[in-house]
């Protein structure tokens, strides 16, 4: 299909930086793009469904099955003493996560059998007809209560240092503490988690898993299974959303299918209900921030001293890479002089919080953004003068909590591109004034600047491969280690080894990914994707290149130099050949066609128990200015209109990256305002479903919406073509709405008094700050 | 009486002819499609009805018009379809197998990320590409308000919309305009007037061929489910797999969907859907449209009925407090006999409705606004669209000559275990001036007239100052004071 259109000369079709739809934006809009359960299905097979513990903390005291055994349909049923393998599947080997649950539950909704029936419906009734009996044990569900209770941390804090704090905050001028809450937020990928186990022979079971990360799924059924990862191949073509919620989060019904079907010989399918989802699988971490900071009249930050307390839930998951981002992102885009950041990854009995875009990245600057706010009104200033004063730069001033420097900073370009071009200064004094005459409606505005940091603090995390086939007819095959959830990473990887071959897009077909065609491959995250297997797709392409044009100037004696990759074609000295052609020859003459490329970050080192190094390849950056109206009666709300300006560096395809920014924003958004997870006495969680769980729709989207592209920027770093990674660093530009927010509410005091909205800003937050406003305006405005 | 009876139901999917027996009265038209049928395009993100990963059109006659609407099928049951045009997201395309206005317009704009809400809101879109050929932001929100994307951010396909708008909808680039004829005279055909009766393994699904039948059957059968729109009974079978058989499909009887508007009031059958009561009820009552859009999304107000919303007696139902407000009555009917009662008199206590064993809701009747009476709804949610209130209130005041308050009716839903009026709130307005201090003493008496709960959509402490304040909001709106945020410029055109 790839030879009989005719092909340009002088340019390619979808190279990097071209503007490309989504590779199967075709599929998508006309339903025919298969997720993991519309695949054709092996006969005879099974279907599964997790039974749930409904205690939060508690002894299994007894587990009654015979009616489940007995019910309807009902081929197997699986409890943790049926995994032949380890019953485990902790990520960080710290034998913390059960398979399925033995003698003791730690959450409630935690799984504790599996029912394998003919059907799933059949399935789903027996599942709910076991009999427990428990003793229940204390729980604790709230992270301040965690800490409140001694519960112990669910694996090793950090602690980053630099300077003497204590004599920094003891000098400083002026001095302030706090605290701050921060919600959690669902994933809520539309795709739910789904995994398909086929039996092969011996030990042998493939399994197509909605997974980010099917290298430690293939790990992780091994285990589970008792046998070697050569035996278990994982697949997935595509994912219906990921977000960081099928990192690890697949895991357990991967493991559980495979148990299931190598133990009947029969293809095992599970899929649990969106309900069932919510609550089985872990989340964005909530937190508690307490700060303490000493500043001066100037509103520069002298010292910082700062705990990051983390609803971790009951193991830990990834809970310490996750709080460590966080504390690797409190500082955001400013310099503290003296600074003590501590984790907290503290133990509760919830399900088990995980990846989510940003990674625990958007809490620390959060934390870091809410200290900002606090000086800003305590000097009764506006936040961005703050954090301006703050910003890093200059001499001295361009170190980070983690000991790296900083140099590639240009927030502070960006900062006044935006604040200029949306003409920030004159709308805050508008809303200023129109607040002073509205009595019910008050409106705010903030722009928030953004700085990511890149590269996996796990080190070794920063490698990838692709393997790279070029058929006899020129057609292309591309396989890597990333997977697809919407990100557009294979359309973006496609388009650098079309950049490399100079063909058209349309000559490289992606393929499924698959953990036996690229191996040890590392989960889709930390927004790297198109970082390390875009790299790692282009060291393929040159490696058949070399070999290409070794061959290319012995057949037709010219020097190598006088080998040219042109448009879908190639010109060697001056004989110009269709590539299709060109490849045929060079099969014929036996020159090897495929290639398995290989990238790994260079120049990041980190270590962790000194809290110093360079654990990122470079920063992104960004910044949002977001203006908003409250209603003081009811404490409703809406954001009216956003303007964004984000780096992308040499952007590999504008408009995926600005589909991007727009869904992170978006999302941090509903993360920031309206999604709340809640649980109740019992320690249910009561938010486990669109009904009650509220993420933002297209009318909360903001009405005017201008997202730009740096345009300007290039990534100092010999990044693939000088791009830089989007994927999560876009999310916490939002905070900028949950400040507008903020100053909205500080309206009611004349600005004197800080805000402290703490999020999720839902309308009954927004309505009780401004009722904490009042009273405190109406007494002496004086807060400690 | 029934004068003719069928087994089976028969009903047009894409462009094929499908008749169905034997299947169980609570099969979902998801599960049948993509089970049974293999039609994967259709998906399902979340089993209740909120996300629209599984929306589809379903075409039926209304008066001789055929019309098509959006639902959700993971909560539509299969026997609802008798006589209609069910069309999925693979009969979409245009005639010649090119992509449709609205697919080609998402891929050109990159309206899909994942993907996986995708079919779903090429169907919502479609669906207004139909009907409405200049659609502004505010009506593409209203229409994408029950579909979730957790990719995009919804701007792309939003932008997508209103570039398919440019393509008016014809034979050539559309089946559904193309077969419309066609469709017209099948489905005609298909409706025959004739009781079905469905029998399984897991029960019986009846549909009754007039509400005469219904009182009939229902009569026969007081323990059936009754089954109008399926947007709450829907969900005990997808979340709560009760069993909910024998069960009385009523969505389809033409006698429970009249809408009745003259000077003393407005009629509302019992199986008016919230899309279908709209016109007349904002003509009536146009204090009521805001709320009206802000119920569920859309798939769920082409389900959603009056009678379903009353019938089911929930404490956060988002119509009975204005209909209460307004003084509703309603009719009940058992057999051929029917009685009328206040509305407010309808919920007894939490769970619990006076309505006797076959007595079904019939229909609704809402005097009449005085012109000078003050009437206001609102509701308030953690967001704005497609959520559950928190509360939701509704206050009607009149004034006497010497602008005192001649009578006060406040209803409230979310602050008791049913929707229920403020009678120690309404005490302190009447006979008083209405003014600021007035107000103050009222808002005050709303403590003793409830007593809310906290649960995850509010605290008790926020449902009562909101309470509170809302009586507030209302006064200030009275007296011609800005009192809440203007809607953003784009909504206001609608």
């Amino acid at each position: 299909m790839t030879h009989h259109k005719p092909r340009s000369k002088t340019e390619i079709r979808g190279g990097a930086h071209a503007t490309r739809q989504h590779d199967s934006a075709h599929k998508h809009v006309t339903g025919s793009a298969d997720y993991i359960d519309d695949m054709a299905e092996p006969a005879g097979i099974l279907h599964g469904y997790l039974g749930l513990s409904d205690r939060a903390h508690a002894r299994i005291v007894s587990l009654d099955l015979d009616a489940v055994r007995a019910s309807d349909g009902v081929v197997a049923v699986l409890t943790g003493a049926d995994v032949p393998g380890s019953n485990d599947i902790s990520p960080t080997g710290r034998n913390d996560e059960p398979v399925l649950a033995e003698n003791e539950v730690l959450f409630h909704g935690q799984p504790v059998f599996a029912v394998i029936a003919e059907t799933r419906e059949k399935a789903r009734r027996a599942a709910k007809k076991a009999v427990f009996t428990y003793e229940d044990l204390p729980h604790v569900t709230d992270v301040r209560a965690a800490v409140d209770a001694d519960y112990p941390y669910v694996t090793d804090p950090l602690k980053l240092e630099r300077g003497d704090v204590e004599a920094g905050l003891a000098a400083a001028p002026l001095r302030l503490k706090g605290d701050m809450r921060i919600g959690g937020q669902d994933h809520f990928y539309l795709e739910g988690h789904i995994a398909m186990a086929i039996p092969g022979e011996d030990d042998e079971v493939t399994v197509w898993s909605s997974t980010q990360h099917p290298s430690e799924v293939q790990h992780m059924v091994a285990h589970a299974l008792g046998t070697v990862s050569n035996a278990v191949t994982v697949q997935v073509r595509r994912m219906g959303g990921g977000f960081g919620g099928k990192e690890t989060q697949s895991n357990q019904f991967a493991a559980i299918a495979a148990i299931a079907a190598k133990k009947l010989n029969r293809a095992v399918k599970i899929r649990p209900d969106r309900d069932d989802d919510m609550i089985i699988t872990g989340k964005r971490h909530d937190f508690v921030v307490d700060y303490d900071v000493g500043y001066d009249e100037a509103g520069v930050i002298h010292a910082l001293d700062a705990s990051f307390a983390a609803r971790c839930g009951f193991s830990s998951d990834l809970s310490g890479p996750v709080t460590d981002r966080a504390l690797f992102h409190a500082d955001n885009c400013y310099f503290y002089q003296d600074v003590r950041l501590r984790s907290k990854p503290m133990m509760t009995n919830t399900v088990s919080n995980t990846a989510f875009r940003g990674f625990g990245g958007p809490q620390g600057m959060l934390g870091g953004e809410r200290v900002i706010e606090e000086v800003a009104y305590a000097l009764g200033r506006d936040p961005l003068e703050i954090r301006k004063a703050n910003f890093y730069g200059g001499q001295g001033r361009d170190i980070t909590p983690y000991h790296q420097k900083v140099e590639d900073n240009i927030i502070a370009r960006i900062v006044e591109d935006l604040e200029v071009s949306t003409d920030y200064q004159a709308r805050r004094a508008e809303i200023i004034d129109f607040n002073a005459g509205s009595p019910v409606v008050r409106r705010g505005i903030a722009l928030t600047p953004v700085k990511f940091g890149i590269s996996f603090t796990a080190t070794w995390y920063n490698q990838a491969g692709a393997l790279v086939h070029v058929y006899q007819d020129g057609s292309i095959h591309l396989n890597h280690g990333g997977t697809e959830m919407g990100q557009g990473l294979n359309t973006k990887v496609a388009q650098v080894l079309a950049e490399e071959f100079q063909v058209d897009l349309d000559t490289i077909r992606i393929t499924a990914t698959t953990t036996g065609k690229v191996p040890n491959t590392s989960a889709t995250a930390a927004s790297s994707g198109t970082d390390l297997n875009g790299m790692a797709a282009a060291n393929a392409a040159q490696q058949i290149k070399a070999r290409l044009i070794g061959f290319a100037s012995e057949k037709f004696s010219v020097p190598p130099e006088q080998v040219e990759f042109i448009p879908n074609h190639v010109r060697i000295g001056n004989e110009l050949l269709a590539f299709g052609d060109f490849i045929k020859m060079a099969y014929q003459a036996r020159i090897q066609l495929s290639a398995a490329g290989f990238y790994k970050t260079p120049d990041i080192h980190w270590d962790r128990a000194k809290g110093m190094g360079r654990p990122f390849y470079y920063f992104a950056y960004g910044a949002a200015v977001s203006e908003v109206s409250i209603d003081t009666l009811t404490g409703e709300y809406q954001v009216d209109r956003v303007d964004v300006l984000h780096d992308a560096g040499r952007s590999l395809n504008p408009a995926l990256d600005i589909g991007q920014i727009e869904g992170a924003f978006v999302q941090g958004m509903g993360w920031l305002t309206t999604e709340e997870l809640w649980w109740d006495d019992k320690g249910r969680l009561r938010t486990h479903a669109p009904s009650t769980y509220k993420i933002p729709l297209a009318s909360d989207r903001p009405p005017v919406f201008n997202v730009r592209l740096a345009d300007w920027s290039e990534n100092r770093e010999p990044t693939i073509r000088r791009s830089k990674a989007v994927g999560e660093p876009p999310f916490m530009l939002p905070i900028s709405v949950l400040e507008a927010l903020g100053m909205a509410v500080a309206s009611i005091a004349d600005y004197q008094i800080s805000p402290r909205l703490d999020a999720p800003a839902t309308p009954e937050r927004v309505l009780m700050a401004v009722e904490r406003l009042k009273a405190l305006a109406a007494g002496d405005g004086a807060e400690g | 009486m029934a004068q003719t009876h069928r087994t089976h139901i028969r009903f047009l999917l894409n462009d094929r002819t499908v008749e169905l027996s034997g299947f169980a009265p609570d099969l979902t038209l998801l599960d049948w499609l993509r089970l049974d049928r293999r039609l994967t395009g259709t998906k399902e993100g979340c089993a209740e009805g909120d996300c629209g990963a599984c929306t589809v059109l379903v075409g039926r006659m209304d008066n001789g018009v055929l019309t098509y609407e959006t639902v959700n099928a993971c909560i539509r049951f299969v026997g609802s379809l008798d006589a209609t045009h069910v069309v999925t997201v693979e009969h979409l395309n245009r005639p010649d197998g090119a992509l449709s206005a609205v697919q080609q317009a998402m891929v050109d704009l990159h309206g899909s990320q994942c993907g996986f809400c995708t079919p779903g809101i090429v169907a919502s879109l479609h669906a207004l590409w139909l009907a409405d050929p200049e659609p502004t932001e505010a009506d593409i929100e209203r229409q994408l308000q029950g579909n979730l994307c957790r990719c995009t951010g919804y701007e792309p396909i939003v932008k997508a919309a209103l570039a398919a708008a440019r393509t008016i909808p014809s034979e050539d680039n559309d089946r559904l305009v193309r077969a419309y004829a066609e469709t017209v005279e099948t489905l005609t055909a298909l409706a025959d007037g004739a009781r079905v009766t469905i029998d399984s393994e897991r029960g019986t699904t009846y549909l009754p061929a007039d509400v005469d039948d219904l009182a009939e059957l229902y009569e026969a059968h007081p323990g059936a489910t009754i089954v109008a729109g399926s947007t709450d009974v829907g969900l005990w079978v997808t979340k709560h797999m009760r069993d909910i058989a024998p069960v009385i499909l009523i969505g389809h009887l033409d006698g429970l969907k009249e809408i009745g508007l003259d000077e003393d009031g407005l009629t509302l059958g019992a199986g008016v859907s919230y899309t279908a009561a709209r016109g007349a009820l904002v003509s009536a009552f146009p204090q009521m449209a805001e709320l009206w859009d802000r119920i569920g999304g859309e798939q769920v107000r082409n389900m959603g009925t009056i009678g379903g919303n009353i019938a089911n007696g929930s404490p956060i139902g988002d119509t009975p407090p204005p209909l209460i407000a307004l003084d509703a009555t309603v009719t009940l009917r058992k057999g051929s006999s029917r009685r009328t009662l206040p509305l407010e008199a309808f919920f007894l206590d939490y769970g619990k409705q006076d309505r006797q064993k076959g007595e079904f809701v019939e229909s609704v009747f809402v005097p009449a606004l005085d012109e000078e009476a003050f009437f206001a709804v609102y509701k308030i949610s953690k967001r704005r669209d497609e959520d559950i209130s928190a509360l939701c209130a509704a206050f009607r005041v009149t004034l006497d000559g010497e602008g005192l308050v001649a009578s006060a009716r406040i209803a409230f839903g979310g602050m008791a275990g049913t929707p229920k009026r403020a009678r120690a709130a309404e005490a302190a307005l009447l006979g008083r001036a209405w003014t600021w201090d007035t107000i103050q003493q009222a808002r005050q008496q709303l403590a003793s007239d409830y007593q809310p709960l906290s649960d995850w959509r509010a605290s008790a402490e926020y449902r009562m100052l909101t309470a509170q304040n809302l009586l507030i909001r209302f006064f200030l709106e009275t007296c011609g004071a800005p009192a809440r945020i203007e809607r953003r410029p784009a909504l206001a055109e609608a």
